[in-house]
C-alpha cells in the first residue's frame, strides 16, 4: 500500500519535556492505522501533530519532518487552515456546536466559502449518509445537535469532518466516551470509510485496534516500540514490551 | 435462597431517622424561607416605588419641559438625555469592551504584564463611580475646556462601564468549552472565524448579560453625570447637540428631590422614579429578546 503520511525522526517537546522521541513511520493511504499504548505514551500527541493542533499549545517545539502527500506540513508555505481541511479530526468527547444538525455539518463548507443553499443541502446529505446518520436525522435537520444521543453526536462530528472533503481522518479515542453499541457503529463506519479516506485512530482499546486496523503502532514513553501489520503485531510481536502490553501485563 | 432465610423480617425502607435527615429538612426550609423573603422584599420594594408614581403618570409628563417655579413640569429633556447619553456611551463602550475582553481571553500572552492588566481591570470595575466623574472633570472641563456636556458625560460613562464589560466579556468567552474551539479549528477555520461563529454565539448569553448590566448602570448613574454633564438641560426637546448640558433622568430625580423649589417636587420625583424603574426593566427585557430567539434556534 502506498504511504500517504511519512514521519521522519520526529522529536516533540512541551517546554523541556520530550513527549515524542525520534518517531519515524509511514501511514498507508486508504487504510486504518491504530495507535495504541498506555496513557501519556505520546500517541495522542503524535496524532495532533498530523493536523498541527499542537500548534495551539504554547511551548511546543518540533524537530524532524512530517510529510502529508509529499509536502512537509511544518514548512513555511503550508497554511494550517488548508492542512486541517485536508486532515480532519474527530475528538474523544462528541463536540457538536450548539447549533442545528444541519448547521453543524454545513459549518465547515461555509468556512471554506460554500454559499449556495442547494450545494450545502447536497453536502449535508451526502456527509450524513457517509456517516451513517442520515436515516436517523433526515426528518429533523433543524433540531439542535445537542438533542441527539452521544453516539449520534459522534457520528454527526464525523459527518461534520467529512463535509470539508478531507483525505485523512484522525480519530482521537473517538469511541471511548460511547456505549458498546455506539462504539460498534463507529467501528463499522470506519471500515466503510477506509475505502475513501486514510484513517488514523488512537485507541485505549487494544481489541478495537485488533478488530478494525490494518496497521498498529505501539507507543511507550514517547517512543515507537513497534509498528507492523495489525495481525502480526498481535499474534507475533517482535518486542518483549509489546508482548507484555498486549497480553495485559501492564498498562 | 431457601425458605428459612426469607422468613426473616422484611426490609424496611422507611424514613432515615438520623440527624442528617433533620439537617436536610431544616436547610431546605431555610433556603425556601429566605428565597421567599427576598422575592417578597423585591416585589414590595417595586410596589412601594411604583404605587405613588405610576397612577399619576401621563404622556404629557414624559415629554414636556420641566418647570422651575410653577407646578406641572415634565421630564422631557432629562428623559431624552438619558437615552441619548446611554446610546452614545454604549456605542463607545460596547466595541471597545468586547474587543478588550476578547483580546484578554483569546490573544493575550500568558505573562506578568497581562496578569497586572487583569488586576487593574478588576480593580477599576469596582471603583466608585464618582472617581470616574472626577476623571471626566479633569479631562473635559479642565483639559479640553468644553464644560459640562453630553459628550463628556457619555465618554465618562463609557469609561465607567468599560472595565465591567471587559471582564464579563473575557469570562464569558473563556467559559466556552475548549472542545468547541478545537472542533472549529480542526475544520480549518481561522481564529477570526472561530471567534465570530463559535465563541461569540456560544458566549452570547454572558455577553448580553454584561451589556444589560452596563446599560442599566449607565441609565441609572448619577454621580458621573452630575460632574461631567451637569444638572441642567438645554431646556428644549430633541436637542442632539453633543455640547449641550446633559442632565439625565436619574440626575433630575436627585435634583428635584433635594434642590428644586417647585411645589410638586415630591410628585415629580415619584413619577420620575417609576419611569426610571420601568425603563431599566424594559432595557433588560429588550436585550434578552435576541437571546430568546437564539435559544429557540439552538435548542428544541
Amino acid at each position: 500500500m502506498k504511504a500517504l503520511i511519512e514521519i521522519d525522526k520526529l522529536n516533540l517537546f512541551y517546554g523541556t519535556f520530550q513527549a515524542l522521541k525520534n518517531v519515524s513511520m509511514e501511514i498507508p493511504q486508504r487504510a486504518i492505522t491504530a495507535f495504541i499504548g498506555p496513557s501519556g505514551c505520546g500517541k495522542s500527541t503524535l496524532l495532533r501533530t498530523l493536523n498541527r493542533m499542537n500548534d495551539m499549545i504554547p511551548g511546543t517545539r518540533i524537530e524532524g519532518k512530517i510529510a502529508v502527500g509529499g509536502t512537509d506540513i511544518y514548512s513555511g508555505e503550508v497554511h494550517v487552515e488548508t492542512l486541517r481541511k485536508k486532515v480532519g479530526m474527530v475528538f474523544q468527547q462528541p463536540n457538536p456546536f450548539p447549533k442545528s444538525i444541519y448547521d453543524n455539518v454545513a459549518y465547515g463548507p461555509r468556512l471554506h466559502g460554500v454559499r449556495g443553499k442547494k450545494q450545502l443541502d447536497e453536502i449535508v446529505e451526502s456527509s450524513l449518509r457517509a456517516a451513517a446518520l442520515w436515516d436517523e436525522v433526515k426528518d429533523h435537520l433543524k433540531r439542535s445537535a445537542l438533542s441527539i444521543s452521544g453516539g449520534q453526536q459522534q457520528r454527526l462530528c464525523i459527518a461534520r469532518a467529512l463535509a470539508v472533503e478531507p483525505d485523512v481522518l484522525l480519530m482521537d479515542e473517538a469511541t471511548s466516551a460511547l456505549d458498546p453499541i455506539s462504539t460498534l457503529k463507529i467501528e463499522e463506519l470506519a471500515q466503510e470509510l477506509k475505502d475513501k479516506y486514510t484513517i488514523v485512530m488512537v485507541t485505549h482499546n487494544m481489541h478495537q485496534a485488533a478488530r478494525v486496523s490494518h496497521q498498529t503502532v505501539f507507543f511507550l514513553n514517547g517512543e515507537v516500540v513497534e509498528y507492523s501489520e495489525t495481525e502480526k503485531l498481535f499474534s507475533d510481536p517482535s518486542d518483549q514490551r509489546t508482548e507484555d502490553y498486549i497480553s495485559g501485563r501492564f498498562g | 435462597m431457601n425458605e428459612s432465610t426469607r422468613s426473616e423480617a422484611p426490609y424496611s425502607f422507611g424514613k432515615r431517622n438520623s440527624s442528617s435527615a433533620l439537617y436536610d429538612r431544616i436547610f431546605t426550609g431555610l433556603v425556601w424561607g429566605i428565597g421567599i423573603l427576598v422575592i417578597l422584599f423585591i416585589v414590595g420594594l417595586l410596589f412601594m416605588l411604583l404605587k405613588n408614581g405610576l397612577p399619576k403618570l401621563t404622556w404629557d409628563f414624559l415629554y414636556s419641559i420641566p418647570s422651575e417655579i410653577e407646578e406641572g413640569g415634565g421630564i422631557g429633556p432629562a428623559l431624552f438625555n438619558s437615552f441619548y447619553l446611554l446610546a452614545i456611551s454604549l456605542i463607545i463602550s460596547i466595541p471597545i469592551g468586547l474587543a478588550a475582553g476578547i483580546y484578554l481571553a483569546e490573544f493575550a500572552p500568558n505573562n506578568k504584564l497581562i496578569d497586572f492588566v487583569r488586576i487593574c481591570v478588576e480593580g477599576l470595575s469596582s471603583v466608585p463611580s464618582i472617581i470616574f466623574g472626577l476623571f471626566g472633570i479633569a479631562l473635559f472641563v479642565e483639559m479640553f475646556q468644553i464644560g459640562l456636556t453630553i459628550l463628556g458625560g457619555a465618554i465618562s460613562l463609557a469609561f465607567l462601564n468599560l472595565p465591567m464589560l471587559t471582564r464579563i466579556t473575557e469570562e464569558s468567552i473563556r467559559a466556552v468549552p475548549v472542545e468547541m474551539k478545537n472542533a472549529s479549528f480542526a475544520l480549518g477555520s481561522t481564529h477570526l472565524q472561530t471567534i465570530r461563529k463559535v465563541l461569540v454565539p456560544v458566549a452570547l448569553n454572558g455577553l448580553v448579560t454584561g451589556i444589560c448590566l452596563t446599560a442599566g448602570r449607565a441609565f441609572g448613574e448619577s454621580a458621573v453625570i452630575i460632574l461631567t454633564a451637569g444638572v441642567t438641560t438645554s431646556g428644549v426637546m430633541w436637542d442632539f447637540n453633543l455640547f449641550s448640558p446633559g442632565e439625565t433622568l436619574a440626575v433630575h430625580l436627585w435634583y428635584v428631590q433635594s434642590e428644586a423649589i417647585v411645589p410638586d417636587a415630591q410628585e415629580i420625583a415619584q413619577k420620575a422614579t417609576s419611569v426610571l424603574i420601568f425603563i431599566v426593566l424594559l432595557i433588560n427585557i429588550v436585550f434578552r429578546v435576541p437571546l430568546w430567539l437564539n435559544s429557540r434556534k439552538t435548542k428544541s
